[in-house]
């Protein structure tokens, strides 16, 4: 067993937040029973969505391909468990924007049958990194701790400059949530193997494996798997259990004591940070043969009535999770995907569970905290902003809608944790004014580069014509020149060649 | 089952604007106790006029500007206000003079600014400011502290109320009978006419290092706000920076000349310096807003203080350093702002 280093670098601010886990972590991780129907969104990442390669009536197996991608950014799905698609059509989804999107809708028939030709490699030491990245893309793989990014993408992006770090993060440090939490517990192994794949795949010889002081028996697994495993590229961090000290820059800064600059990727710094569930998935693929149809899911809260972890068959329909939860309480109100500080509320339980779905969180209703002050400038919400913005200042230029000022106060580094929300004694929603601020400076931007894209295009266009109508006067006057030592017949015929190729212009 | 909307975060804040100031009234509450000890029970009507003029003040003017008028009379900054300006004035003040600095602080300052969390100048400074130079003398009438050993006059309750009212007092007292200058006061006239310091120290009114009484008010003053920032209701870069601000130049002119400038433990102890550092300069809405921005605030502040009592024409000048502070906020924070994380440092000056 290896003993955990802690952290060398520290983190602005921050809060100390009610970890409310055990609510959920006080019984091993269930599986939760195949449903009746599995609602497969073609969208559960980063990216353009999947194109479906099934049709309505088709039967499909458990692990088979459904959808695949033809873009550069985008993640294949496949059957989480066997039985016929019965629809490819909108449902109620759990996005930012809108609320409804395209799904493969699976009847199960029970059987759960998998795919005979699940591709497992043999050893996957023995490929390049190259095809080793490329079968990850296959597998579905996206990134599990919430911002689904497509996890091959992420890596082949990474290795095309220098690396020095593969950073595991098993820092959940939202309240309530506790999948990651518990895989490590429980499949620590998994967790460890996925990172040796990663390793590979990067061709890197060092992996800190991160996870929070508060989870004394994850450490415990994970230096037991560690110890087994003797692979001393491996080292166990522990970095103090401060909300966001698991945001993806914000571990790089714990871990390393490099800020990732503005607007850059922590493998400006030399790091690839990957999640602890994404390295587990990535082992289940690629040494089990198992794609990315099933995830650890916490469901919790003081309106679920036996909170716990369920491993769960991606399309699964909430409502059917909550039900194997035990059910709502009397005072479920709020119906929130993802953690209390960042997560998404939705109204309908009839969404699916995506590869998103770390957590799915019910409240009671929220007590009534007296109505929105105006801001009295106090700076607690500066104090605890673990990117040293000013929000009040933020904010401030927000409602002028002075986008210059708000470019120069760093709205687009703000990261949108919530901290700032919690200490503003004048219960001002900053982040939601800040999501908005973003969302406005962007549109603006993207009008601004149509214009621009316009303006060259009109600009290129008169250059094009102008070259052109120099290139035609050239050859006129060749011609002219050419002409006085031939016939006029000739001349003409070239003449009107001439005049042709105008009017094809 | 369908569910309630609402925008992230899901966890509900600590902390709330009425309790703030709830609390920071309750800080005040040794301080007062303090001032009614020393100088009677003025303090009391005083504040009973200024919470009355205040309370008015603000409802008049959220009525006017069609604000909610039961959320923002609860918010208790008005209370605040009120609390601040009866610390600033005399305890015997004519209630005319208390309710200018009132509806001036609440009506002009604050509203008119725009209302709470718009107002660039400390309302209870900026109220006061204005009876001071529109009262001048009315002012001045600082009665002898409650110390055993002077020929103290004790007020009683009807004189005192009296005077509040109708600014006269019954035949038998006479304003020079019971007035005294300051320490403040004493201590700059007597340098001035070529006193020392050290001479001017065995005054009956000196104590061991202010004026006798306001040294302990000043302490009471610095326990309410110890407290407030153990409760992290103020934050300590601001009392720290009045403190260094005052102290350092002070320290130094008096190690330079210790006869002909005054000690800084008698600068601190004097007046209004722990009330401003704990309490007045606190006030956020005026102040900066960054960690950084606070320090150089509170220091300016300090200095202000230090250079009008030793070179101006006031004897105290707590009110107008906080003032002119507050002029410079702005410029203050923006020079301030934090070194974004992610961002180098020379980003900023683009
Ligand atoms: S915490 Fe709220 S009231 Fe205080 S400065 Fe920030 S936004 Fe303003
Ligand atoms: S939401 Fe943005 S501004 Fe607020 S604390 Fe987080 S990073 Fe800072």
């Amino acid at each position: 067993m290896s003993a955990p280093t802690y952290d060398l670098g520290k983190l602005h601010g921050g809060l100390r937040l009610p970890a409310e886990k055990r609510l959920a972590t006080n019984q091993s991780i269930q599986l939760l029973p195949l449903p009746e129907q599995l609602f497969l969104p073609l969208s559960q990442h980063v990216g353009d969505a999947a194109q479906p390669i099934v049709n309505i009536g088709e039967r499909v197996l458990k692990g088979q391909l459904i959808a695949e991608t033809d873009s550069s950014l985008s993640a294949p799905i496949h059957a989480s468990s066997s039985g016929k698609v019965i629809a490819i059509e909108p449902w109620p989804v759990a996005r930012r924007y809108g609320n409804r999107a395209p799904c493969i809708v699976i009847e199960c028939d029970g059987d759960d049958k998998p795919i005979d030709a699940m591709e497992s490699v043999a050893g996957y030491e023995s490929l390049t990194p190259d095809d080793l990245l490329l079968q990850i893309m296959r597998g579905g793989i996206v990134g599990l701790g919430g911002a689904v990014f497509p996890t091959a993408q992420k890596l082949m992006a990474a290795i095309s400059g220098p690396l020095d770090y593969l950073i595991l993060n098993g820092v959940e440090c939202e309240p309530y949530i506790s999948c990651d939490d518990m895989l490590m517990r429980e499949r620590a192994e998994e967790v460890i193997r996925g990172a040796q794949i990663l390793m590979h795949a990067l061709q890197l010889s060092k992996c800190y494996v991160v996870t929070e002081s508060d989870k004394p028996e994850a450490i415990r697994s994970l230096g037991e798997a560690m110890g087994k495993i003797a692979d001393d590229r491996l080292i166990l961090k522990q970095v103090p259990t401060i909300y966001p000290s698991g945001g993806e820059d914000q571990l790089v800064q714990l871990v390393t004591n490099l800020e990732v600059p503005s607007g850059g990727l922590p493998t400006d710094v030399g790091c690839v940070v990957q999640n602890v569930g994404t390295a587990a998935a990535i082992h289940r693929w690629i040494n089990l043969g198992e794609p990315l149809i099933s995830r650890i899911t916490t469901i919790t809260g003081d309106g679920i009535s036996n909170p716990l972890n369920v491993s769960a068959r991606l399309g699964t329909r909430v409502a059917d999770a909550v039900e194997f939860a035990g059910g709502y309480t009397d005072r479920a109100n709020q119906l929130v995907v993802g953690g209390p500080m960042t997560g998404k509320s939705v109204t309908t339980d009839d969404i699916p569970l995506v590869k998103a779905t770390n957590c799915i969180l019910v409240l009671s209703e929220t007590p009534d905290i007296g109505p929105e002050m105006p801001c009295i400038r106090c700076g607690e919400c500066s104090a605890v902003c673990p990117i040293q913005l000013l929000p009040q200042q933020l904010f401030w230029y927000a409602c002028a809608d002075d986008e210059k000022q708000l470019r120069k106060h760093g709205l687009t580094d703000c990261i949108e944790c919530g901290c700032c929300d919690l200490v503003c004694p004048s219960h001002i929603p900053l982040t939601a004014d800040f999501r908005q601020a973003k969302a406005r400076m962007l549109e603006m931007a993207d009008e601004k580069a149509r214009a621009e894209r316009a303006r060259r295009r009109f600009e290129s266009r008169n250059e094009r014509l102008a070259a052109d109508k120099q290139q035609r006067e050239e050859e006129l006057a060749n011609q002219k020149r050419q002409a006085k030592s031939i016939g006029s017949a000739e001349i003409q015929a070239m003449l009107d060649r001439s005049k042709e190729k105008k009017e094809d212009d | 089952m369908q569910f309630s909307r609402r925008d992230a975060p899901f966890v509900t804040p600590s902390q709330s604007v009425p309790v703030i100031m709830q609390q920071v009234l309750f800080a005040l509450i040794p301080a007062a106790l303090a001032h009614v000890w020393y100088f009677g029970f003025g303090f009391v009507l005083n504040l009973l006029v200024a919470a009355i003029f205040c309370a008015a003040g603000e409802y008049f003017m959220l009525r006017l500007r069609k604000r909610a008028i039961e959320q923002f009379l609860y918010d208790y900054s008005a209370m605040v206000t009120a609390a601040l300006i009866a610390f600033a004035l005399p305890s015997l003040t004519p209630w005319w003079v208390t309710a200018t600095a009132s509806l001036f602080a609440i009506v002009v300052a604050k509203h008119l600014y725009g209302g709470l969390g718009f107002n660039i100048f400390n309302p209870a400074m900026a109220g006061y400011v204005v009876v001071l130079v529109a009262f001048p003398l009315d002012l001045n009438l600082w009665t002898a502290p409650r110390m055993g050993d002077l020929d103290y006059h004790y007020l009683t309750f009807s004189e005192i109320a009296r005077y509040t009212l109708t600014g006269t007092f019954p035949d038998y007292l006479s304003f020079d009978a019971i007035s005294r200058a300051t320490p403040l006061d004493s201590v700059k006239s007597g340098l001035v006419g070529m006193q020392t310091f050290q001479e001017l120290q065995t005054l009956p009114m000196m104590g061991d290092f202010g004026g006798r009484g306001w040294e302990w008010i000043g302490n009471f003053t610095a326990m309410g706000g110890g407290w407030l920032l153990l409760r992290k209701i103020i934050r300590w870069q601001i009392p720290l920076g009045v403190f260094a601000g005052l102290l350092l130049p002070a320290g130094i002119m008096y190690l330079l000349q210790p006869g002909i400038h005054a000690s800084p433990g008698f600068y601190l102890f004097s007046g209004g310096t722990i009330l401003c550092a704990f309490f007045i300069a606190t006030d956020p809405v005026s102040a900066a807003t960054s960690d950084r921005g606070r320090l150089v605030y509170g220091f300016g502040i300090g200095f202000l203080i230090y250079a009008i009592r030793r070179w101006g024409s006031y004897a105290d000048g707590v009110a107008f350093a906080v003032l002119l502070m507050n002029m410079a906020t702005p410029a203050i924070d923006y020079l301030t702002r934090p070194r974004i994380v992610g961002h180098v440092k020379d980003e900023r000056k683009t």
